[in-house]
């Protein structure tokens, strides 16, 4: 048996030559899984079997000569919200324990059609809320690089399955910073493209006009194929933008000569003294790559996190009225209907949750709607006019992903605002609807990585993959 | 009743806001529970004055990122769920309906 290559590129390769099977590339996954699982809680469930049956089928088209797509045997976990058909999707919550959907998400469907092969449904923090997976209804992930400290949130088990090696690449979905918030505690590569370019169809819904699916990798590279699988106008999402596929690959090793990249002059303080630094050997290895560095404003930027944490769980309370106990998952009995949908959703939804939809609910009431809501999205306009602004002079835009590297379990979770102000450098980007992707790069205190991330304006992914490239292949060369 | 211009004073929620929340939200949530929901939306809606300092008055809102109006598609026939694999994971289904308690008060 030839040796598994590391990354999804190569994989998909050697399958498709027939150098190596699927069924040898995913029986070396799921070895690993068993070996660091019990350690790691990346899954809420992991699909041996309807795996082994795809990556046959794999098998079968290459040994008759059919073509094969461009993640052929490629094994890929997957977040919990996304819905699998006949597979249990739970969203880590009780309230949808033992659900199995009718349908597949489209991104599912995109997967199976490249030849990827789903080893698994992934941790998450309960309906995507948190930044730490200690929300998640069935326990925490750790963090493989350091089993006493979280794996960033909300999809850290997608996170923590790519750095356990228990798949080379998988989805995440990114609210606020779901995807590259983990990602940078990881110390992985985590992408949220554009609004819209990604089918939410199949997606459970968190917040609607800020949810966006993207992928985990160990490389850029292999982060921009995902990327390009699943990325594409989909009928089935009336906000999927009708424009083709993303292109993505051909911009990763292109360089940064010539580009000009935003330092934002006035971003909110409180980033650990590690990450400022890191942040500035990023832009030094920028420059050394031909780039000129821009200093840029965002001054609406630290009104950011009051904008969202109004508007995302607005959209959460409305969205999660579905959770009712009528048509899916638990029910607690009770005399009459009204009656029972309390009962049920007490006891169905965790405390994150629950926090989350009575702060939605009271920013849309009556009395309240304007000062809270309605003040949130006119702050959501400011934000993205200042970023319009911003980008007449630069191409991209650098932050650090995260203010703190990956924390101890139990330092933040019963203070729900300094959880919250984890995400201040990956909210902006969700409101204003851009892609944004965090790339390791050194790393900082307690000896954890950290991510830097790359901003760029709405379908910005090619330059945004080219200053991506660039990092990496700078990180690389200083370790 | 407060509007968009004018800042919010005093506490910006009480036990019983949290209370009349949980209802229309349909939370059954106990008094414990009230008073440490409470304590928290304190802290977090106390933070959210900040954006009092932005004059936003001529301002639009912004609702979406990407504004796309009446998407539509031709109105032909295209698959469906299949009912029977969609009741079949509801909680309670009978006659290819979903069962539910009584709506109106039995006693009523």
């Amino acid at each position: 048996m030839a040796a598994v290559p590391a990354t999804a590129s190569a994989i998909a390769s050697a399958v498709a030559s027939g150098e190596v099977s699927a069924r040898e590339v995913l029986e070396h996954h799921l070895a690993a899984i068993d070996a660091r699982e019990g350690d790691i809680h990346a899954f809420n469930l992991v699909t041996a079997d309807a795996a082994r049956e795809q990556a046959d089928r794999v098998d079968a088209d290459v040994r008759a000569g059919r073509p094969v797509g461009p993640l052929a045997g490629v094994p890929i976990a997957v977040k919990d919200n996304m819905c699998t058909r006949g597979i249990e999707t739970t969203c880590s919550s009780r309230i949808l324990q033992g659900w199995r959907p009718p349908y597949d998400a489209t991104v599912i469907t995109r997967l199976h059609a490249a030849g990827a092969v789903v080893v698994g449904k992934t941790n998450l923090d309960e309906f995507a809320m948190g930044s730490s997976t200690e929300n998640s209804a069935f326990g925490p992930s750790r963090n493989p690089l350091d089993t006493s400290r979280v794996p960033g949130g909300s999809s850290g088990g997608s996170a923590a399955a790519v750095a356990a090696g228990f798949s080379p690449v998988s989805l995440g979905s990114d609210t606020g910073g779901s995807i590259r918030q983990p990602a940078a505690m990881c110390g992985i590569v985590g992408v949220k493209p554009t609004y819209g370019t990604v089918s939410r169809f199949g997606l459970v819904a968190y917040a609607s006009s800020l949810d966006q699916i993207g992928p985990f990798a160990t490389t850029v590279d292999d982060a921009a194929l995902v990327t390009e699988v699943i990325s594409g106008h989909d009928p089935n999402d009336s906000t999927s933008i009708p424009v083709p596929p993303l292109s993505l690959r051909g911009s990763v090793a292109t360089g940064v000569a010539g580009m000009r990249i935003g330092r934002v002059t006035d971003l909110p303080g409180g980033a650990e003294p590690e990450v400022e630094a890191a942040l500035e050997a990023a832009f030094g290895a920028l420059r050394a790559a031909g780039a000129e560095i821009v200093d840029v404003q965002l001054p609406s930027l630290s009104y950011a996190l009051t904008a969202y944490y109004l508007i995302a769980p607005a959209e959460a309370s409305s969205n999660l009225a579905r959770f009712d106990g009528v048509r899916y998952g638990l029910r607690v009995g009770a005399a009459d209907t009204n009656a029972m949908y309390g009962a049920t959703r007490a006891a169905g939804f965790g405390d994150e949750v629950q926090r989350r939809i009575m702060l939605g609910t009271y920013a849309l009431s009556a009395g309240y709607y304007d000062a809270y809501y309605g003040k949130a999205l006119k702050v959501r306009r400011v934000i993205a006019d200042d970023f319009a602004r911003a980008y007449v002079d630069v191409d991209a835009i650098l932050t650090p992903t995260s203010p703190v590297v990956a924390f101890r379990f139990g330092e933040k979770v019963d203070d729900p605002m300094s959880m919250y102000l984890c995400d201040i450098y990956t909210i902006p980007t969700n409101l204003a609807g851009h892609p944004g992707m965090s790339v390791p790069f050194g790393t900082g205190a307690h000896g954890m990585p950290v991510g830097i991330q790359v901003l760029a304006p709405a379908l910005g992914e090619q330059a945004m993959f080219r200053v991506g490239g660039a990092l990496e292949a700078a990180a690389g060369g200083a370790r | 009743m407060a509007s968009a211009d004018t800042p919010l004073t005093g506490s910006p929620i009480s036990e019983a806001d949290v209370a009349k929340v949980a209802r229309l939200a349909r939370l059954d949530i106990d008094e414990a529970h009230v008073q440490h929901f409470t304590e928290q939306l304190v802290k977090v809606l106390s933070h959210f004055r900040d954006i009092d300092a932005l004059d936003l008055a001529a301002v639009e809102p912004m609702t979406q990122p990407y504004p796309l109006v009446n998407v539509m598609r031709d109105d032909v026939v295209q698959p469906t769920l299949d009912t029977d694999e969609v009741l079949a994971v509801a909680p309670e289904a009978e006659d290819r309906r979903f069962r539910v308690p009584p709506i109106i008060g039995l006693d009523g």
